[in-house]
C-alpha cells in the first residue's frame, strides 16, 4: 500500500460525503433514485461476506471461517453488540486452528 | 429524544465502534500497511467498511487496485447519507464543509432516528465527533498493539472480517429487495472466486442490484 494510494481513497472518500453538503446544498434526491442507491452497499457486503469466508488464494476453501461466520451469526441474529460478534468469530476460529495443531 | 441520552448514546456507539478500530488497526499492519498508513486511512477515509475492504484483500494478497475498488463502491453510500441531510447539515460552507467528514453510518441512522430537525443536527454531531474520536484511538492502539500478537491466523484475526461485515449487513436486511441484492450479489461474487482476480468477485457483487430493482419495482405496483 502506497501513500498515494492512501492519499488518493482519503480524498475519493471525503469527495462522496461532500456531494450532499457541500456541493448540492439542500435539494433532496428523488426518492425512487434513492431507494436504488441505497440498496448498493448490500450486495458488496453480502460478497464481502462470503468471500472473505469461502475464499483463498483463487480457490473456494472450506476451513475455520466458516465455524466461525456461523457463530457470528448466530450472535448476529440475536443482537448482541458489534464486538462481542467479532471477537466471538476470532475466538472460534483460532480455538479451531489450535486444536487441529 | 432528550440531550442527555443523546450524549448518552452518542458516546455508547463511539466505545463499540473505537473498540472495533482497534481490530481495524491489528489488521491493517498484519496487512502491511505501516503505522502512519494505519492511522492516516482512519483519520482521511473514516469509514469503516471501506477501511476494512482495503485491508481485507490486500491480506488476501490482491493488489491496490483490487483493494482500492470496493472500498470506493463501499464509501459511495456516504454519498447517498450526504443527501438525505442536506437539511441536517446546515451552515456556512465551511462549517458544512468539516461536518460532511463525520457522514457515516452511525451519524446518519442517529440523525434519522429523530423527530426534529433540531434534534438530528445535535444528534449527528454528537455521534459523528464521537465515533471519530473513538475510531482514530482505537486505530491508533490496535496498529501499534499489533506487531506484537504474533500470526493473525493462530488469532483467527482473519475470521473478524467475515464477522465484521455480517455485523454491518445484517440491520440493511430488513427489506425484500435488499435481501434479493444480498443473495444475488454474495452467491454471484463466490461463483467467480475460482476464475477472477481478488477484488473482481467483490466488484461484480454490484449487479446483485438489478434483480433487487426489479422487486423494487413489483412493490411500487399497486396490488390489484
Amino acid at each position: 500500500m502506497t501513500w498515494s494510494a492512501v492519499l488518493g481513497l482519503g480524498a475519493a472518500a471525503y469527495a462522496l460525503k461532500a456531494v450532499g453538503p457541500v456541493v448540492i446544498g439542500r435539494r433532496p434526491v428523488r426518492p425512487d433514485l434513492a431507494r436504488v442507491l441505497e440498496l448498493v452497499a448490500v450486495p458488496l457486503l453480502a460478497a464481502l461476506v462470503l468471500v472473505q469466508t469461502f475464499g483463498g488464494g483463487g480457490r473456494l476453501v472450506l476451513d475455520a471461517r466458516a465455524p466461525a461466520l456461523c457463530v457470528a451469526a448466530l450472535l448476529v441474529w440475536r443482537r448482541a453488540p458489534f464486538l462481542v460478534v467479532v471477537l466471538a468469530a476470532a475466538g472460534t476460529a483460532a480455538l479451531l486452528r489450535a486444536a487441529a495443531g | 429524544m432528550p440531550a442527555t441520552s443523546i450524549r448518552r448514546d452518542a458516546v455508547a456507539i463511539g466505545l463499540a465502534t473505537g473498540a472495533y478500530a482497534i481490530s481495524y488497526g491489528v489488521l491493517a499492519v498484519a496487512a502491511g500497511l505501516s503505522v502512519a498508513q494505519t492511522c492516516a486511512m482512519s483519520l482521511l477515509v473514516f469509514t469503516g467498511a471501506s477501511q476494512f475492504a482495503v485491508v481485507g484483500v490486500l491480506g488476501a494478497g490482491g493488489g491496490v487496485p483490487a483493494a482500492l475498488a470496493p472500498a470506493l463502491l463501499l464509501a459511495a453510500r456516504n454519498a447517498l447519507y450526504g443527501l438525505s441531510l442536506v437539511d441536517v447539515l446546515r451552515g456556512r460552507l465551511a462549517s458544512r464543509a468539516l461536518q460532511a467528514q463525520l457522514i457515516i453510518d452511525e451519524s446518519t441512522a442517529m440523525a434519522r432516528a429523530q423527530g426534529d430537525i433540531v434534534t438530528a443536527r445535535r444528534a449527528f454531531l454528537a455521534t459523528g465527533v464521537s465515533v471519530f474520536v473513538c475510531w482514530n484511538l482505537g486505530t491508533l492502539a490496535g496498529a501499534v498493539l499489533g506487531g506484537s500478537l504474533g500470526d493473525p491466523r493462530a488469532l483467527g484475526l482473519d475470521a473478524m472480517f467475515p464477522a465484521a461485515f455480517l455485523a454491518l449487513l445484517a440491520p440493511q436486511l430488513g427489506r425484500p429487495a435488499a435481501r434479493t441484492a444480498a443473495i444475488y450479489g454474495g452467491i454471484l461474487a463466490l461463483v467467480l472466486v475460482p476464475f477472477t482476480p481478488v477484488g473482481v468477485p467483490i466488484l461484480a457483487a454490484i449487479l446483485g442490484v438489478v434483480p433487487a430493482t426489479r422487486a423494487l419495482r413489483r412493490a411500487a405496483e399497486p396490488v390489484a
